[in-house]
């Protein structure tokens, strides 16, 4: 039970990560009808908007200290981020809190990236074959990605949380099992909130507001909307935008879990792809449910045996059935690598349309 | 009808084929050709012309081949390590490998079309990626030898040749006896010409690799892929049913890229999961959508295009650049090596990605498409110029 | 004889019934004509016979073997053709083209990876495709690009697709919708002249100039049910008939 309660867990973080892209992708291809190849661009974009603002937070003034000298006889030198030297403790804590902080930077960013991607290229190939919307994103997702590499290098930047929110959280004793049964790192916890939050918070912006309402009826049928007098246009480069916001936030905060390099948004794209295709396209709902499914899948086929495992004789029910799943995965090493799309193979064998896809969507 | 006219037609493009690959040492020396360009061009000639089979006649956007070359090459490999160190032998595996693969992969994504079939071939070239790079790349299990790469080694069985050379080293690839790496010199107006051995070999394959697809252009099975693009709906209307059409499309793909896969380990024989990225999935969309999708010519042009590019813009660094823009003054020439650095050497994909937007934004027809275009310009001014007092709109100037 | 039974068909749409209990046959040789106000599910029914939908209940019959279950292609090798309401062809190929493909699957089947020889080296299908845009009068633009056409020439390439198939039974959904009288009757002259070789047709049409100079029986369909079959002399004193056109507008 704390096993499977431990994998679940483990899944959420990849699945919350899945889900954002997944649901923006969604967006972006029931409002505008365009699927975008540089969805994961936007993720890693996200990503490195903490990189900056950590860059930023942590430059640093060098004084040379002639008291003190280093083994090779020099001055000492001695670095502080500029930000410690003005703020003290605030500086301090400003550097600390960089992840979280970068939400501030990311969502502006993010809007103007978006709007400007939307109005200055997607835009033009509305009325394009879907070929061709395809390989334009395709290219401009190399071309970000590239940036990204001549300006920060190819190697991975680790970033760290806060302090207050890292370390383990003992989540068996939170929830009354015996303390230790299952410690989970805490950011993994607050990324799956934040995540929840960001998809509520889509759901009822298109829910509750007008904005949204004319956005989900554009959604299903545009000329009719557009008919209407409704000026369609500048809602969906609105929507455009907010997807990027939304990618850019899931990259934002995935930092500590996964250090972000140049080829992250392609890696996180495909999967999404996947997600989608198993959640059916053009549904909301699906590509959430999709991406936490696959999540946790995935999480459940990455186990190991433990190095402490009772013996036949001790072992419960539960630990016997856990042990033949161990053995399973022995005979499949690296199945978790490629379970994803396994899944995605025989949902379309099966349901070609997706968990939840309706008929006629992406179908020509 | 004029079938002689246009059969004819086809005899002149396929003869003018054989030259220019026969003439291509020749022709590429001044601009510093060397056996291992040419070789790519050849190669990555027939990956263009097979990728064009699928989607310039299907219209089925692909962005997994690369997969597809990938299990070629480990396919030949494999081959070099247990039959010998003939690369005929090699090279049939290695299409039958890709033919399976794409078969396969082929089977699941045609269930779908469209941007769901992108998207699915996508995902699939990327899973092979993952078992080529990590799952099979494990103790056990080891076909790809993972991260490294799979080598040949002097413990390699060869059941059907000699594990190792006389002078104790891994025999060379061959050809019946002729070693692929072996260079001739000869000189030709003043120029030394190199050839390889290898390019002979390429240079077969790619005449007959640019010979069938000819021919399937010119098929009923080409016309039907030209309808599966048109009208899918029309199609099965007619009693045509489309989805075997479309998965012999892209099989036959498939076997293109195996043979070029196949023909890269003749030449090297090594095999890296690097060669199945999505990046290289996308060079050959790249190289068939610049030279012109659906035609017959203009994958190869692109294919040349893009790997020349390539050798030229890796080789720069920014003592290079420094070099050339040393006439400007010294700020704006330090300005021009900052802007222009991002986009060689390593950052060769940058340019890539660059060209590849701008042909999509301004010649989706490819180059193709531009020289048919340049053509009309001149024929159109011809007949402006014979004819301006009735021309019909007269410029506000 | 009877080449089409249709038997009890339901079909349902969420809540709305669009076929009832539909009961047709059509008989060997004739103009059958299915007419009836909008929404009376004609084109549904239509659909049911070519593998489109599938209905609820009920069997459709042909030739003795049933065409339920079937995928359109199978059908169309069984000796069905259909001309759409909006025509569908092959916009990015020529009009040579549009005709051979039908031809090749006439001769070939579903599928077949005739790949080597070239399509000019198949003398007799190109001078038997030619005959038939002939015969639609479209021989003159046979190597154009079949998009640019009008509507009406797009609508007789696709009767010459059907055609140079030699179908046993040939449906037509609202083959003259969206013409000029002209055309139209042009259209009339050519469908007569088809059903003159012998060849079954099934015609859904609003335009009752063009059921009455072409149709042999006509079955009126309302509301998903079929309210009446007769001729058309008889047809048009039908109470029925007038009942559900209008509310007993005279035709």
């Amino acid at each position: 039970m704390d096993q499977i309660l431990l994998q679940i867990l483990n899944g959420l973080d990849k699945g919350s990560a899945y889900a954002l892209i997944a649901l923006g992708l969604t967006l972006i291809f029931g409002t505008l009808g365009v699927v975008n190849f540089a969805h994961g661009a936007l993720f890693m974009l996200g990503a490195f908007c903490t990189v900056s603002l950590n860059k930023l937070l942590t430059m640093e003034q060098v004084v040379l200290d002639e008291t003190r000298m280093t083994a090779w006889g020099t001055p000492m030198e001695i670095r502080t981020p500029f930000v410690e030297a003005w703020f003290g403790e605030f500086g301090t804590t400003l550097v600390e809190y960089a992840v979280p902080l970068s939400i501030l930077v990311a969502i502006p960013v993010m809007l103007l990236v978006g709007v400007t991607m939307e109005r200055g290229l997607i835009k033009h190939f509305y009325k394009r074959p879907h070929a061709e919307q395809i390989l334009v994103t395709f290219g401009l997702a190399i071309v970000l990605q590239e940036i990204i590499k001549a300006w920060f290098g190819a190697n991975p930047i680790p970033q760290s949380e806060p302090d207050a929110l890292g370390g383990m959280l003992d989540f068996g004793a939170a929830i009354g099992m015996t303390e230790g049964t299952i410690t989970y790192p805490a950011w993994r916890l607050v990324y799956f909130l934040f995540a929840g939050v960001v998809i509520t918070g889509v759901f009822c912006f298109l829910q509750f507001t007008t904005f949204g309402m004319v956005v989900r009826a554009g959604m299903a049928d545009r000329e009719t909307v557009g008919l209407l007098g409704i000026n369609i246009d500048k809602r969906f480069t609105f929507m455009f935008g907010l997807a990027a916001v939304v990618a850019g936030l899931a990259g934002v905060m995935y930092t500590p879990i996964l250090s972000p390099d140049y080829h992250l948004g392609m890696d996180f794209l495909v999967l999404s792809f996947v997600v989608v295709v198993v959640g059916g396209m053009g549904s909301l709902g699906g590509a959430v449910m999709a991406g936490f499914l696959l999540g946790i899948l995935q999480s459940f086929t990455a186990m190991k045996r433990p190095a402490i495992f009772p013996d036949a004789a001790d072992r419960t029910v539960g630990e016997d059935i856990l042990n033949v799943w161990y053995t399973i995965l022995e005979y499949l090493p690296g199945i978790d690598q490629i379970i994803i799309y396994l899944a995605a193979v025989v949902v379309l064998l099966v349901r070609p349309r997706g968990l939840m896809g309706r008929k006629g969507v992406m179908e020509t | 009808m004029n079938a002689k006219a246009s059969s004819r037609n086809d005899l002149y493009l396929i003869l003018g084929f054989i030259v220019a690959v026969a003439l291509g040492p020749i022709i590429m020396t001044p601009f510093g050709g060397y056996p291992d360009l040419l070789q790519k061009f050849a190669i990555f000639g027939i990956f263009a012309i097979g990728f064009n089979i699928l989607f310039g006649l299907t219209g089925y956007l692909s962005f997994g081949h690369a997969a597809f070359l990938g299990a070629g090459s480990y396919a030949a490999v494999w081959c070099f390590k247990l039959v010998g160190m003939n690369v005929l032998p090699a090279i049939i595996s290695a299409m039958i490998v890709g033919g399976l693969f794409s078969a396969l992969i082929g089977f699941v994504s045609l269930r779908r079309s469209g941007i769901y079939f992108s998207i699915l071939t996508l995902a699939f070239a990327q899973m092979c990626y993952n078992l080529a790079y990590s799952v099979l790349g494990q103790p056990g299990m080891n076909l790809t030898n993972g991260e490294t790469g799979l080598q040949l080694k002097l413990d390699d069985p060869r059941y059907f040749g000699e594990s190792a050379s006389e002078s104790g080293t891994i025999p060379p690839t061959s050809m019946f006896g002729i070693e692929m790496k072996q260079i001739h010199e000869f000189d030709l107006f003043g120029m030394t010409v190199q050839v390889s051995n290898g390019y002979f070999v390429c240079a077969l394959f790619v005449i007959l690799a640019f010979y069938v697809s000819m021919r399937i252009f010119r098929s009923p099975f080409g016309m039907m892929l030209r309808a599966v693009k048109t009208n899918q709906n029309r199609m099965s209307y007619t009693g045509l049913n489309t989805r075997p059409y479309a998965l012999a499309a892209f099989v036959i793909s498939g076997m293109y890229a195996g043979l070029a896969g196949g023909l890269m380990s003749a030449m090297d024989p090594l095999a890296g999961a690097e060669r199945m990225q999505w990046t290289a999935s996308g060079e050959v969309v790249l190289m068939t959508i610049l030279g012109g999708a659906g035609t017959l010519i203009g994958p190869i042009i692109g294919a040349g295009v893009i790997k020349y590019l390539e050798n030229i813009f890796s080789s720069f660094n920014d003592q290079v650049m420094t070099g050339f823009f040393d006439f400007l003054p010294d700020w704006l020439g330090s300005a021009m090596v900052w802007i222009t650095s991002p986009f060689v050497g390593e950052g060769w994909h940058l340019t890539l990605g660059v060209i590849f937007m701008l042909i999509v934004i301004f010649l989706p027809g490819g180059l193709m498409e531009g020289f048919a275009r340049i053509g009309r310009l001149f024929r159109g001014s011809r007949k402006r110029g014979e004819g301006a007092a009735d021309a019909p709109r007269v410029p506000a100037e | 004889m009877t080449i089409l039974t249709v038997r009890n068909i339901n079909k349902r749409f969420g809540g709305l019934k669009a076929l009832n209990e539909v009961n047709l046959t059509i008989e060997e040789g004739t103009v059958h004509a299915i007419i009836g106000p909008n929404g009376a599910g004609k084109s549904t029914l239509l659909n049911c016979f070519i593998g489109r939908l599938e209905p609820d209940t009920g069997t459709v019959e042909f030739n003795g073997t049933s065409l339920l279950g079937l995928k359109p292609h199978q059908i169309n090798q069984a000796g069905v053709s259909r001309v759409f309401q909006t025509p569908e062809i092959f916009g990015e190929l020529t009009l040579l083209e549009n005709v051979m493909i039908p031809a090749f699957a006439k001769r070939d089947g579903a599928f077949t990876l005739n790949a080597w020889g070239p399509v000019r080296g198949e003398r007799s299908l190109m001078e038997r495709a030619m005959e038939m845009l002939n015969d639609v009068g479209l021989a003159k633009k046979a190597n154009d690009v079949s998009g640019q056409l009008s509507r009406g020439d797009k609508r007789r390439l696709e009767l010459a697709m059907c055609l140079v198939q030699e179908p046993k039974l040939l449906l037509l959904d609202e083959p003259t919708a969206g013409m000029a009288r002209a055309d139209t009757n042009n259209t009339i002259d050519l469908l007569k002249e088809i059903a003159g070789r012998g060849i079954t047709m099934v015609v859904i049409e609003h335009d009752m100039h063009v059921v009455f100079s072409l149709a042999q029986k006509i079955s009126v369909l309302a509301q998903g049910t079929v309210i009446a079959e007769d001729l058309p002399q008889n047809i048009k004193g039908n109470p029925k008939v007038q009942e559900a056109y209008l509310g007993g507008a005279h035709l």
